[in-house]
């Protein structure tokens, strides 16, 4: 621990990276246009839709966002992670409706198989390619190991569950069962053989999808029995981005609660002078700010190549998980009336909170995996 | 090398040299006597006798007040203290005693008291031969700390003091105390002045300690009786009726959110058994693999297992922050983290030592006195003293006003 930078390696570029992102979404997504755009429809029975401005994704590749975690040999800017997840935080702030996660946890899988293939894969995400990972089974296991796809003499079968931006991205990054073990297989939306079923989903800043694979042919990333070891490999970024999105969404819903907290008056003064409200709104600050510090120090220890790097993820992922279901519960009934309405904001934060904190394992799905690693197997 | 070695500067690496060679032969060693659980806890005089004789020769040493002037019995560096603290941590080295007066009264009497004042009580106050207390509380002055009934009256060139303080830890054994009280009555914040006072000295003149023995059954703690004590005006510390601006200066250092390092030392064992070391959640882990719920290891109950990964992370979360607290980048505002130490970090030991209850199952309900409890009693023993740590310095209520207040801006409760 005392090795690592104490700054967790945030310097001036990512500091810089980080305020630019900043500004870009004040400028381009304001939580009214965002509302607009993708909760016209309150209908319960609303036909599922993705909804996402392909423009401000352009914008997003030419400012060399999805560049910043490829290494410079694959035409990337080589970033530590740390710049991604304080990207992240500004995107979670946001809730920006874009597949820019996806790809950098599709971006860490690819660093993790090291073959020619994901390089060329890597590549193609510098330029623009949206790509997101067919990993999870329909029961919804987070295990590398647990797949219904199946890979034999180069083709596909089988339906990835869960798949997340699926209708937003061009390519799946799909891990499939074979006699030697999981592989992971490169696969084009349009291919033949490939059916995307949109899911309807509680997250309108999302969209998600199972996908079925029929006899699809299929480019090797990384060989049978690689695959799984590489998702392993990538899975503490892939939690600490995560983790990052809600803090950013987190700090929204506190900051926004504060101000509503200022200014609504009640019983003849604002409800913030009132503890019974001022006092969990310091707790849900409390709790922003261990998650915040614990994705800092993962993406960092994760960056040093540290032992602990796993530990670090899960710890970040476990608190962030938490966090996101309280600061959004508090925001929600800190609104009253107004909260609990379709046309106030905070449904949009809380539900991509909600959404986020199950993703690739809640807290108490990291909190078994970490007392396996620190207590050990249970007899 | 660490990363806090890479980056001292040549004057601090030399010290830091300086610091692991002395303490590598100067370790005291394991007391006779029972430590408490720390300073505050003190009531054994042979206990306080064994850690005054530490912290005097860390002070010899130079490890004790670094970084105040030489003139005021310091060590006249600069940025000093947080490499011997880091060194005698790692050295593993009883804790010091003098808490009040290098936590709270050294930095305060630093910034507001005049020279020969400073001269005369730092070098002392540092060596831990004088151990120091804090009048601050009364019966009707806890968390509302302005409401100051203790009245000093003008006499001359002295103020004739009257009245009465609680919860005072140390008293029992203190030569000096810091004072906050009234001089006007018709102002409650502009109406309150500080002074130091040489208690001891004033036990036949007014001045009577008496003990409080805590929940525990410990004692440590005490009231302590003002009947027109007589004190110096040059004890005074600013002006009359900057009492209250002083104290911020003791409270934002007794909350670890004031520019001076306080001198700490710590990290040995209060017991042999790993099991005891009531504030490391590495150490519950081991206490929960020695003890069985429902005929099977504590430490494969899922809820406990739950339970002890929740107050990991706690724990590495507030190691977290203190590092984070550091980076201007990666803070919205800059007192955010710091106005939270105080309250999560006693918050999060509560909780870690409440844990021990249910691990322990059946054997918590055996105390200290009983030679079967496990990890000699320390687990319930400290859960208890925890609450000491969650009201003093500012119940965690007011610091959730403060926080609500200061960081956040919401509208001030009352």
């Amino acid at each position: 621990m005392s090795e690592q930078p104490k700054n967790f390696g945030f310097g001036e570029d990512e500091t810089m990276l980080r305020d630019s992102a900043s500004k870009f979404f004040a400028d381009n997504c304001s939580p009214d246009k965002i509302h607009a755009q993708v909760a016209h429809n309150p209908d319960i029975h609303r036909p599922i839709e993705c909804i996402w401005d392909k423009n401000l994704w352009q914008q997003v590749v030419e400012l060399g966002w999805t560049a910043v975690c490829v290494p410079e040999s694959a035409g990337g800017v080589g970033m530590p992670l740390v710049a991604a997840a304080a990207i992240a935080e500004e995107v979670g702030k946001a809730a920006f409706p874009s597949p820019l996660l996806s790809t950098y946890y599709a971006t860490f899988v690819l660093n993790a198989c090291g073959t020619d293939a994901a390089n060329k894969a890597l590549t193609d995400i510098v330029t623009g390619t949206p790509t997101t990972l067919a990993i999870t089974n329909e029961k919804g296991s987070w295990s590398s190991s647990d797949t219904d796809v199946s890979i034999k003499d180069g083709k596909l079968n089988g339906t990835a569950w869960f798949v997340q931006d699926a209708k937003k991205c061009d390519r799946f990054i799909v891990s499939a069962k074979g006699e030697q073990g999981i592989g992971l297989y490169q696969v084009e939306a349009n291919a033949a053989g490939v059916e995307i079923t949109a899911d309807g989903i509680i997250d309108l800043t999302r969209d998600q999808a199972h996908i079925e694979f029929n006899n699809v042919e299929a480019v090797a990333l990384a060989a049978e029995g690689d695959g799984d070891k590489a998702l392993d490999e990538a899975m503490p970024a892939i939690l600490t981005i995560i983790s990052a999105d809600m803090v950013g969404a987190g700090e929204w819903l506190l900051q926004t609660t504060v101000e509503y907290a200022k200014t609504r008056i009640q019983f003849d003064h604002p409800l913030g002078f009132f503890q019974a409200v001022k006092h969990p709104l310091v707790n849900v600050m409390l709790d922003i700010d261990r998650a915040k510090s614990l994705v800092y120090n993962a993406a960092c220890s994760i960056d040093c190549g540290f032992d602990d790097a796993e530990l670090n993820a899960r710890m970040a992922k476990s608190q962030a998980s938490e966090m996101a279901v309280f600061a959004s519960s508090r925001a929600v009934q800190y609104h009253g009336g107004i909260g609990f309405t379709w046309e106030c904001y905070i449904h949009l934060f809380f539900k991509r909170q909600m959404h986020n904190q199950v993703i690739y394992g809640d807290g108490k799905h990291q909190r078994t995996i970490l007392a396996d690693m620190v207590i050990g197997q249970a007899a | 090398m660490s990363d806090a070695e890479r980056k001292d500067t040549p004057e601090q690496a030399e010290f830091r040299a300086h610091c692991k060679d002395w303490l590598e032969n100067n370790h005291p060693g394991r007391p006779d006597v029972r430590l408490p659980q720390g300073a505050l806890e003190l009531s054994d005089p042979d206990a306080l006798a064994y850690l005054q004789s530490w912290q005097k020769s860390a002070y010899d040493a130079g490890m004790i007040g670094c970084d105040y002037p030489k003139e005021f019995g310091g060590g006249g560096r600069e940025n000093c203290q947080a490499i011997a603290n880091q060194e005698m941590q790692r050295a593993k080295t009883p804790y010091l005693p003098n808490v009040i007066g290098m936590g709270m009264a050294a930095p305060t009497i630093f910034f507001h008291a005049q020279d020969d004042v400073k001269a005369e009580v730092l070098p002392k106050l540092l060596s831990g031969e004088h151990i120091w207390c804090q009048g601050f509380s009364e019966p009707g002055a806890g968390s509302d700390l302005a409401n100051q009934q203790t009245f000093a009256e003008r006499d001359g060139d002295n103020w004739v003091i009257n009245g009465h303080k609680v919860w005072t830890s140390l008293a029992h054994f203190a030569e000096w105390m810091i004072l906050l009280c009234r001089t006007n009555k018709d102002d409650k914040y502009n109406g309150l002045s500080y002074f130091v006072v040489p208690i001891r000295e004033n036990l036949d003149k007014g001045i009577t300690v008496r003990p409080l023995i805590k929940m525990t059954g410990e004692t440590g703690f005490n009231e302590v009786l003002f009947d027109s004590v007589v004190v110096d005006d040059r004890y005074r510390l600013d002006e009359v009726g900057a009492g209250w601006k002083v104290a911020m200066t003791t409270l934002a250092h007794e909350r670890g959110a004031g520019p001076l390092v306080t001198p700490a030392s710590g990290g040995m064992p209060l017991e042999e058994d790993e099991s005891a070391q009531t504030s490391s959640v590495y150490a519950l882990i081991e206490l929960a693999r020695q003890q069985e719920r429902h005929g099977k290891s504590a430490a494969d109950d899922p809820l406990i297992r739950d339970e002890l990964m929740q107050i990991m992370i706690r724990q590495q979360a507030f190691n977290q922050n203190l590092r984070r607290a550091g980076i201007p980048a990666l803070n919205d505002h800059p007192m955010r983290i710091p106005l939270q130490f105080k309250l999560v970090a006693t918050e999060m030991v509560q909780d870690l030592q409440n844990i021990a209850y249910e691990i322990e199952g059946a054997a918590s309900t055996l105390y200290v006195n009983d030679e079967n409890s496990p990890a000699s009693g320390r687990w319930k023993l400290a859960y208890m003293n925890s609450f000491g740590m969650t009201i003093a310095a500012g119940a965690n209520e007011v610091q959730r006003n403060i926080l609500g207040e200061r960081v956040l801006g919401m509208p001030k409760s009352k």
